[in-house]
């Protein structure tokens, strides 16, 4: 890695601070994908600035529906906590089959947002769940802050600081993982609300998650869950590469929502 | 430079180190810990698992700086008198390692997931919980029954203790 100098920042004024002293600076949270890209060249940032310290950032709150996730939150402590088990359990399960344990106790929700990976899983669940971002200095609906692979609304140095949304009645997160990257070959998120059904599908699309208007409504008139095997993805961008082609995708995102349905259903 | 106190393996280490060194360097190279391996240096294998305060990671993806004021344990410390930790021992009586060279964190992994899970885990939950860990010798077979019979043994020990 080429040499940089690192600071832990322990309030909002000295990130200020940092920003201003500093030449090129990289906000560094878990790491888990910033280091890996440091490793390989790929960025050099002249400096870190380690966020996981600032107020608030490692806190779930649930207050009835209501869920405020600081964006420095980990994958393990979002896997585990009681209180959000107890409102939104399908955000958990995601959170615990992202990579391995090892990997879930050091990346963090927040890091994984503002990096947008396409095969990522939280976007999948964020996108159904209306997710607000909050940052330093404004509230972003998620589907005006995920722009397209690897790309968000965020401003240069604009630091995210929490994910908001309310829970649903109920969710299911199904994922088909690459066998060796465990990155989602496609991953399907449900909700149902009020009988309102909501669906994101993640990994599958250059766009990154999307949401399946079809789908949401094929299950909320009731249709028969055999008509889930129909869906087409013809306007969309899905993947077609080494990993699976296109048709392989798509009948992927079939299966999987028909698995997610099913439980929503039961 | 940046100067680091963080508590390895009981003691209180103060160093200075450079701030893009990494966990793994500065165990093996300035403190002479070279029990903990570099396997990838992608974070894929698991070779460099340590645990810090309590959570295990990958010591090859982060830097020594982000684990100040920490506590770190390594595989020379899992024992701290002559004798092999439970979950060592386990792992010779079932002949759980061939080359060797992923051990140190399989051995980290499985006393975390012991003390997270205790007596109750199953073959399939040992086998999920091993996902960050790569074995190119054993075939992992005698490696779950080692972690098996080690968290058996244990919580016979816990129960004889109370």
């Amino acid at each position: 890695m080429e040499p940089f100098s690192f600071h832990r920042l322990g309030s909002q004024q000295a990130r200020l601070a940092a920003l201003e002293a500093c030449d090129d600076a990289r906000y560094i949270s878990g790491g888990m994908t910033l280091l890996p890209s440091m490793k390989l060249g790929l960025v050099a940032p002249s400096d870190l600035l380690d966020v996981t310290g600032l107020p608030g950032m490692r806190d779930i709150t649930v207050e009835g529906r209501s869920v405020r996730v600081g964006a420095a939150v980990t994958h393990a402590a979002i896997a585990d906590n009681a209180a959000l088990n107890a409102v939104c359990p399908a955000l958990c399960d995601l959170a615990s089959q992202i990579g391995d344990r090892h990997v879930r106790n050091r990346g963090t929700i927040g890091g994984a947002v503002a990096n947008n990976d396409p095969g990522a899983d939280y976007p999948a669940a964020l996108i159904v769940l209306d997710a607000r971002i909050e940052t330093d200095i404004r509230t972003i609906a998620v589907e005006d802050f995920l722009v397209g692979m690897f790309e968000t609304a965020l401003h240069q140095h604009e630091l995210v600081t929490a994910i908001t949304f309310d829970a649903p009645d109920i969710a299911r997160y199904e994922k088909f993982p690459h066998p060796a990257s465990g990155y989602a070959m496609a991953g399907v998120f449900l909700a149902r609300s009020n009988s309102h059904y909501r669906a994101g599908i993640t990994g599958a699309s250059g766009e990154g998650a999307f949401r399946c208007g079809d789908l949401e409504r094929l299950l909320t008139t009731g249709a028969p869950l055999a008509d889930i095997a129909e869906l087409r993805f013809d306007d969309l961008d899905i993947f077609d590469d080494r990993h699976g082609s296109r048709a392989y995708r798509e009948n992927l995102i079939r299966v999987l929502a028909r698995r997610a349905a099913v439980h929503l259903k039961a | 430079m940046s100067s680091i106190e963080l508590r390895i393996n009981g003691k209180d280490v103060r160093r200075s180190v450079e701030d893009h060194q990494l966990l793994v360097s500065f165990l093996r190279e300035d403190l002479g810990l070279t029990g903990t391996h570099v396997g990838c240096d992608t974070s894929q294998c698991g070779a460099c698992v340590v645990s810090v305060d309590g959570a295990t990671v990958k010591s090859c993806t982060m830097l020594a700086v982000q684990a100040h004021g920490c506590s770190v344990a390594t595989i020379e410390g899992v024992s701290q008198t002559t004798s092999l930790h439970a979950v060592q021992e386990a792992f010779q009586r079932h002949h759980a390692l061939q080359c060797g060279y992923c051990t140190a964190g399989l051995v980290i992994t499985a006393i975390d997931l012991i003390e997270r899970e205790g007596s109750q885990l199953t073959r399939d939950q040992v086998a999920h919980a091993l996902k960050g860990n790569l074995c190119r010798c054993t075939g992992y077979q005698n490696i779950i029954n080692a972690i098996l019979d080690a968290a058996k043994r244990l919580d016979v020990a816990a129960q004889a203790a109370e």
